[in-house]
């Protein structure tokens, strides 16, 4: 693999289960160093997907590259390099979360002692406690120590987040900062959108099986919409604005939301009557996501 | 909340605050039933059917009173009858049914304490209680409807029994005690685990406990009962539960006083249970749970050190347990041989299952073929971990690191494929040496006996080879599949000859073409078994190597 062979790279894969078309073509790329946001409502396929790269599901069609091999020929092969954490890590009843920490780390072919006991710190986990004493939290933080001791130069992340508190929501964040730094590659498939915002380079969004957008946040803003609120100097009745959507108007007051390609044209209909305060608000990850959850909930409804 | 309501609230009655503890209970015991609507029926039928049988069989076999004393001065004083199935009280033939029984109330606590487990401990390890701990229901209602169904399917069982044996015109009286015996058993021991599951946060512990419990209550009986009537110990009789249920004397002058011993335990533990359960907090043990090493040892660093982690303690179980039945066997075989030089009918049931040459012979043929039959219940245990690991998730964090899939499988396969070979190792030489002892000939026996157990080995590889092949190629059939196997060959390995079943029949079963102790030595039928499991065993890897892990 060459430096810049994209550690993921995924073209047209089709995978079903039964009548079920869990993946129906979906493309994904990740760049060599970057966290990659995977985001879909649940069902769309993000679990699938990773399975498929972990070679633990064979696909139907299409291809996939993982790290530059087949991932599931040379699965056992790729595993020395790469991390995984499951969105619902399970342990052994009889075994200690520090056995099971060590466990995973040899199989993948060592740990680092002094990254596993500060990451232990830091996380705030004892290890001495028996699977079934955990709680959810504390199971994931045991997938999550395992991943982020190894050496490995690409981590896939299945929702590694879920039932993390605050606070070790955070020193999860710091984490994956320093993993970037290092020059690891993250593909992080999540739920949590400022978590996402917080960290990622670049995102794709899936919906049933397909990716439906794929760039960094600032593409992906430009591609939608910007929310205007704006006070003027006259009521602004029978303006034409171009391009805007869910207009609101309250005497003087005007709110909407505008295609950002065409944010030019609606600026200069409100000059024209004048304004006295504007603000104008690039759109969350929130409203990117829902925008695209909003459809499907529409067709659905149809 | 208003400090008017708060103080409302705090003035509830404590007779109250307890039965609303029970609030819905009804509908945990619809639950239980719906959860257990087919294995409820199947064993309270079951166990009901087993002495019913038992009274055709005896009677055609000891028909007249003489036949009768002669059974009580031999066999039913036997050391060994003794020891397992406790006295005889009588020479009718209600009492010697009642004796022959004497160990189903074993049986019966067994399979109550694990159901207590399954529907109290099980439930709230596995966090389902807490779901419905959220909802309308009191904090001892799931205690008090597994003990409720439980104790109401003993005795269920009991009248079955009761009417069953009145119908073939044994004395109600003696009936019914001889129900209650085996009902008395399976709720002393529901209530038992219904304690012990309050004691740990894991299922498996909370039925280690019970069970160790009815061992020690087992033994005790034995060691009162083992010497004969008024022997030195027999006053051991009346520290075990066991004992008392014995001496519930069915069908030999009832004396019912005895079971009001075991209501009285009862009440003790259930109120013990109760106490203990509104003591704790849902999901946490009255016992600290133990804490493990933080790191893990050198031996624990790959699939083996893990399935080795896994499968030692459940193997060391069942090969004591498997001591326990060789050292059974072995000393059974001279009192068959006694019993059977009196009865000629006998004589024929043992040539018929285990071949015509001696006794000892046919009846080590015979309990051969069930010691194979039980190792390969293990043997399907321990390949089914395959499943459960990868059905329950653990299977996929450990095949995402540089583990191939069949070096994962691998590590449970030695259990499936080693483990059977120590077990018929172990039973083969305990019965072999506890037959030499009595007999005096312990170089001639040990060799011979030990033979016999080690040629199941081929067919109980192949029921775990069975079970491999579903495993690979129709996972989601592989506990159901498997079980049919080895549920379909014990009927007709222990039913088809005195069923007289076509011996087209009796080929399905591999434990059929197990060359017999005392016959001569055929290789081939071997060979071809072990060929027959190698075949499915690599179908099944191949199959596994190429399919979908199971998602959630």
């Amino acid at each position: 693999m060459t430096e810049n062979t994209p550690p993921v790279e995924i073209r047209g894969l089709v995978k079903t289960f039964g009548q079920t078309r869990a993946l129906d073509g979906l493309d994904l790329t990740v760049r060599p160093g970057e966290v990659h946001g995977f985001l879909g409502p649940n069902g769309a396929g993000k679990s699938t997907t990773i399975r498929v790269l972990l070679g633990l599901l064979r696909a139907d069609s299409g291809t996939a590259r993982l790290l530059g091999g087949d991932p599931w020929r040379d699965a056992t092969e790729l595993h020395r390099r790469l991390a995984y954490v499951p969105g619902d890590v399970t342990l052994w009843p009889n075994l200690s979360g520090g056995e099971v920490i060590d466990l995973l780390g040899r199989m993948r072919g060592g740990t680092n002692p002094r990254r596993r006991a500060e990451l232990l710190e830091r996380f705030e986990l004892d290890p001495r406690k028996k699977g079934r004493a955990y709680s959810k939290g504390n199971r994931q933080k045991v997938g999550l120590i395992a991943a982020l001791a190894s050496d490995a130069e690409l981590l896939l992340l299945d929702e590694p987040t879920s039932g993390l508190d605050p606070l070790m929501e955070e020193v999860f964040q710091e984490c994956i900062r320093e993993e970037r730094r290092d020059g690891r590659t993250v593909l992080l498939s999540s739920h949590i959108l400022s978590e996402v915002e917080a960290l990622c380079d670049r995102v794709t969004i899936i919906r049933n099986g397909a990716a439906v957008e794929s760039g960094t946040l600032d593409e992906l803003r430009h591609l939608t919409r910007t929310s205007i609120h704006a006070e003027l100097a006259a009521p602004p009745d029978g303006l034409p604005l171009p391009g805007a959507h869910d207009v609101h108007i309250d005497g003087t007051t005007i709110r909407f939301e505008v295609d950002t390609t065409r944010l030019d044209e609606a600026l200069r209909q409100l000059t024209e009557i004048g304004v006295r305060s504007l603000t104008s608000r690039p759109p969350t990850l929130e409203e990117l996501f829902l925008r695209h959850y909003k459809d499907e909930l529409a067709e659905v409804s149809k | 909340m208003s400090g008017a309501n708060r103080g409302a609230r705090g003035g509830v009655p404590p007779q109250r605050a307890r039965l609303s503890a029970l609030v819905g209970t009804g509908g945990l015991v619809r639950l239980i039933l719906r959860r257990d609507r087919f294995l409820l029926p199947a064993w309270v039928i079951v166990l009901a059917l087993i002495p019913m049988g038992f009274v055709g069989a005896t009677d055609s076999l000891y028909p007249e009173a003489a036949d009768r004393l002669q059974y009580a001065a031999t066999t039913g004083t036997n050391p060994t009858f003794l020891a397992l199935y406790g006295p005889l009280y009588d020479t009718s033939l209600g009492a010697i049914i009642a004796q022959r029984s004497g160990f189903i109330p074993v049986v019966v606590g067994i399979i109550s304490a694990l159901m207590v487990v399954r529907h109290t401990r099980t439930e709230e390890e596995a966090g389902r209680r807490e779901l419905l701990g959220a909802t309308v229901t009191g904090r001892g209602s799931g205690l008090a409807a597994a003990l409720i169904v439980t104790m109401a399917a003993n005795l269920v069982l009991a009248l079955l029994l009761a009417g069953g044996l009145a119908a073939q015109g044994l004395p109600f009286v003696g009936s019914l005690a001889l129900g209650l015996q085996l009902a008395a058993a399976g709720c002393l021991f529901g209530a038992v685990a219904g304690v012990t599951a309050q004691l740990s946060e894991g299922a498996g512990a909370a039925r280690g406990i019970a069970l160790a419990s009815l061992g020690a209550a087992f033994a005790v009986r034995m060691a009162a009962d083992v010497g004969g009537a008024g022997n030195g110990l027999s006053w051991l009789g009346w520290v075990s539960p066991f004992g008392w249920i014995n001496r519930l004397r069915a069908f030999g002058g009832e004396r019912w006083w005895t079971l009001a011993l075991v209501v009285a335990l009862i009440a003790v533990l259930v109120a013990a249970a109760a106490a203990l359960q509104s003591r704790r907090d849902v999901g946490a043990g009255i016992l600290p749970p133990s804490l493990g090493p933080a790191a893990a040892s050198a031996r624990l660093s790959g699939p083996f050190g893990l399935g080795w982690r896994l499968q030692s303690r459940p193997l060391y179980g069942w090969l004591a347990g498997f001591a326990a039945l060789g050292v059974i066997y072995g000393a059974l075989a001279k009192g068959i041989k006694d019993m059977v030089e009196d009865n000629p009918e006998l004589e024929e049931i043992f040539t018929k299952i285990g071949g015509e040459s001696g006794i000892t012979d046919a009846y080590f043929a015979s309990v051969m073929s069930m010691l194979g039959l039980i190792v390969a219940a293990y043997a399907v245990s321990a390949a089914l971990r395959l499943r459960t690991e990868e059905s329950g998730q653990r299977a996929e964090p450990l095949l995402a690191t540089a583990t191939g899939r069949l070096r994962w499988a691998s590590s449970h396969l030695v259990f499936a494929l080693l483990g059977p070979a120590v077990a018929l190792a172990v039973a083969g030489g305990a019965a072999g040496l506890t037959h030499g002892l009595n007999a005096g000939d312990v170089g001639g026996e040990l060799p011979r006996v030990l033979g016999a157990a080690m040629a199941q080995l081929p067919a109980v590889w192949l029921v775990a080879a069975i079970a491999l092949a579903l495993f690979g190629l129709a996972p989601r059939l592989t506990a159901g599949g498997a079980w049919a196997a080895v549920g379909l060959f014990a009927l007709i390995t222990m039913f088809g000859p005195s069923l007289d079943l076509g011996a087209r029949v009796m080929d399905v079963s591999p434990f059929t073409h197990i060359p017999k102790i005392g016959q001569d030595f055929a290789v081939m039928p071997l060979v071809w078994l072990a060929a027959l499991a190698a075949v499915l065993a690599v179908l099944g890897m191949a199959g596994f190597r190429r399919r979908d892990l199971a998602m959630h």
